[in-house]
């Protein structure tokens, strides 16, 4: 099922304190083109923080990442962009006074060389990225998105990540704050994004969204790794203790 | 997906331009807590409706001259505070930084000493110092975080120091420069005047109908082409209306150069605000900061920056100042009510305390508002302990509604 035998971004032995917190201690994680990754696990286990790692919003203090197979290092946003890495992020990366338009293009917007901006490609590009996304129930995207409904919001930031030609996008709880509607809506969003051929990880708290629309599932405990498993092998009870007490049989661990 | 969706999006977008669309947008947005320059302007007319109510003496022409001529500092100042509030912070140095700006500028034409430099020179070396404060309060508030309200505070008493120790021992100097005196009091010819008015217009109408075709080609939703006439035959019909009135002002009929100057300074702030990359990234910084970032944006530049369009903007208000009054002194030197005239100005002009909602004309509009009291309640014969009062009540009621509407924004969505 897996489109390439490399995966897009692996994490060997990766580690991270915050001062005597062992936030990650030597996790292993990898995502592969067209699949969704769940990653999940209890409050603190450490998702946001691998995330932030990957994004270069924090640095690494042991361990190697490498990304299509090449060892890299993210010193900042910057770097993870550069990568095709992109995260939307719990607390919703977006301004609110800003309109859908500027904050697809927020920090790569198109402009001349004297930094004119160029307004007429972006907010097309823009209208088709939601087009193409089946994001159907935004009137305007010259509208601010402190107008819009949770669920839109969530969809702006995610059609953000496929409007870059991304090859890996981190969604951090997106369906956290949602309602039933737009939970299915963003979920739709979530297997569109692998249909496209992106690599996604997906981090949530709602194990039926998980089993929806993830391939395979990593289970993050107290900052480690403990385990790996197929969606189609596995059921809601494993996981439930996996994420609980940790330590799976060793035969359910996926290498 | 479905074959319905194109269809519903050319129909939307044929719909979404006709008048009866827009205004209906309009409203909606209104109620939502969008309102633009809709009370700034109804606060406008107001104003000068009352006046003229008082005295017959405000609708005159050489009052309309003069108003320009009060208003023009504390505008330009408040150019620079526009940029600040956009994203969130506070500069409480542009008080004495313009006084600096104009002892500068005073200092660098005197006459007989080893620093007589021809005045354009002068005016540089001023905004240069407005710029070299801004650089070091922005750096220190990006880099080492401290809260600008403090730092600016500190920029504040620092400037007034400078003042001091500059002016200390004469306590004023002239300003004989004939450029620098210029740039307060020379008034351009009536045909200049006509000519400015043309240039203008058409100016306005190139920009409004060129972005009205490149929509149009691009096959965007363009707005309403009626809407874009009537938008530009109503600016258009300000500027001739201005020269209109200052050609019949008495003694020195046509319009004053510091107009241009002002406007200028609008255009060009209203441009780099809304067209170019930096003044996005302004705007987002004041929204939200750590998205900012995370998008990739290096936020601690366009702090400096800001801080530094403050500290220049200051300078060159503090230079129309002084060459207003063909000089500068220990009472002139940024004292008095100009801090506080031109931060209320760009909070009137609409521009939000709370960041990244405003629009660099609020400046031009709130610094007519604040110019407008000033000058009425000094021609009907009423006190400064009026003017105080009518100007906090004025901005106090500009702050409750930034708040209310801030509320109601809010609650709008999600
Ligand atoms: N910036 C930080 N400073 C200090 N401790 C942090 C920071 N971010 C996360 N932590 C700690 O690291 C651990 C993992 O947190 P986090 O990655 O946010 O967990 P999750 O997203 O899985 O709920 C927690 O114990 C948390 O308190
Ligand atoms: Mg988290």
């Amino acid at each position: 099922m897996n489109a390439t035998p490399t995966p897009t971004l692996e994490l060997r032995g990766v580690s991270k304190n915050f001062g005597s917190v062992q936030a990650l201690q030597d996790v292993d994680f990898e995502v592969r083109q067209g699949e969704v990754m769940a990653l999940v696990g209890d409050n603190g286990a450490g998702k946001s923080t691998l995330i932030k790692c990957v994004a270069g919003i924090y640095s690494i203090d042991g361990g190697q990442i490498f990304f299509e197979g090449e060892p890299v290092t993210i010193h900042g946003p910057k770097d993870a962009a550069k990568l095709g890495i992109e995260v939307v992020y719990q607390d919703l990366a977006l301004c609110d006074n800003l309109d859908v338009v500027q904050n697809m293009y927020l920090g790569r917007e198109a402009h001349d060389p004297v930094f004119r901006l160029r307004e007429a490609p972006m907010e097309r590009r823009t209208a088709e990225t939601l087009k193409s996304l089946s994001v159907t129930t935004i009137r305007s995207v010259r509208q601010p998105v402190a107008t819009l409904s949770g669920g839109q919001r969530q969809s702006v930031a995610v059609a953000r990540a496929v409007l870059w030609n991304n090859k890996l996008v981190f969604l951090d709880e997106p369906t956290a704050a949602l309602g039933v509607a737009q939970t299915r809506q963003v979920l739709d969003l979530v297997k569109r994004l692998a249909e496209q051929g992106l690599a996604v990880v997906l981090v949530s708290h709602n194990l039926v969204d998980v089993f929806e629309v993830a391939n395979r599932i990593t289970v993050l405990r107290l900052g480690r790794n403990v385990g790996v498993y197929e969606r189609s092998k596995t059921n809601e009870q494993e996981i439930v203790e996996a994420i609980t007490f940790g330590a799976p049989a060793p035969e359910e661990v996926v290498a | 997906m479905s074959s319905a969706a194109p269809a519903e999006v050319q129909a939307a977008v044929e719909d979404q331009d006709s008048v009866v669309a827009i205004l209906r947008a309009r409203w909606v947005a209104i109620r939502s807590g969008d309102v633009g320059s809709l009370p700034v302007i109804i606060g406008i007319i107001a104003i000068a409706l009352f006046f003229n109510s008082k005295t017959s003496l405000f609708f005159s022409a050489v009052n309309f001259q003069n108003l320009i001529g009060q208003m023009a500092g504390v505008t330009v100042i408040a150019i620079g505070v526009v940029f600040v509030l956009l994203i969130g912070e506070i500069d409480l140095s542009i008080g004495f930084v313009s006084g600096l700006g104009g002892v500068a500028v005073a200092y660098f034409q005197q006459a007989g000493t080893g620093h007589q430099y021809p005045g354009l020179v002068a005016l540089g070396l001023a905004i240069l110092t407005g710029l070299v404060i801004g650089l070091i309060q922005g750096s220190i508030i990006a880099f080492i975080g401290v809260p600008s309200f403090v730092v600016t505070l500190a920029g504040l008493l620092v400037s007034q120091g400078l003042i001091l120790q500059i002016l200390g021992t004469q306590g004023v100097i002239g300003i004989q420069n004939v450029q620098i005196n210029d740039i307060s009091n020379y008034v351009l010819s009536k045909n200049t005047g006509w000519i400015v008015a043309i240039i203008l217009t058409v100016a306005l109408a190139a920009a409004a109908f060129g972005s009205y075709v490149s929509r149009l080609r691009a096959g965007l939703p363009t707005g309403n082409l009626f809407l874009v006439v009537v938008r530009v035959a109503f600016f258009g019909g300000v500027a001739f209306a201005a020269v209109y009135v200052c050609n019949r002002a008495k003694p020195r009929p046509g319009l004053p150069l510091v107009g241009l100057i002002v406007v200028f300074l609008v255009v060009l702030g209203g441009y780099v605000a809304s067209r170019t990359t930096f003044g996005r990234h302004v705007y987002a910084v004041g929204g939200n900061a750590e998205a900012t970032r995370r998008a990739g944006i290096n936020v601690k530049l366009i702090r400096i920056l800001v801080f530094m369009i403050s500290g220049a903007m200051a300078a060159m208000g503090g230079v129309i100042l002084a060459s207003r009054l063909n000089g500068i002194s220990l009472e002139s030197a940024g004292g008095g009510t100009i801090l506080l005239d031109s931060i209320s100005a760009a909070v009137i002009g609409g521009v939000s305390l709370f960041g990244g909602r405003g629009r660099v004309s609020g400046a031009l509009f709130g610094g007519l508002i604040i110019g407008m009291v000033a000058n009425g309640i000094d021609l009907v014969g009423y006190s400064d302990a009026i003017k105080f009062i009518t100007t906090g009540v004025i901005l106090l009621a500009a702050v409750t509604l930034d708040t209310v509407l801030r509320r109601r924004q809010a609650a709008a969505g999600r």
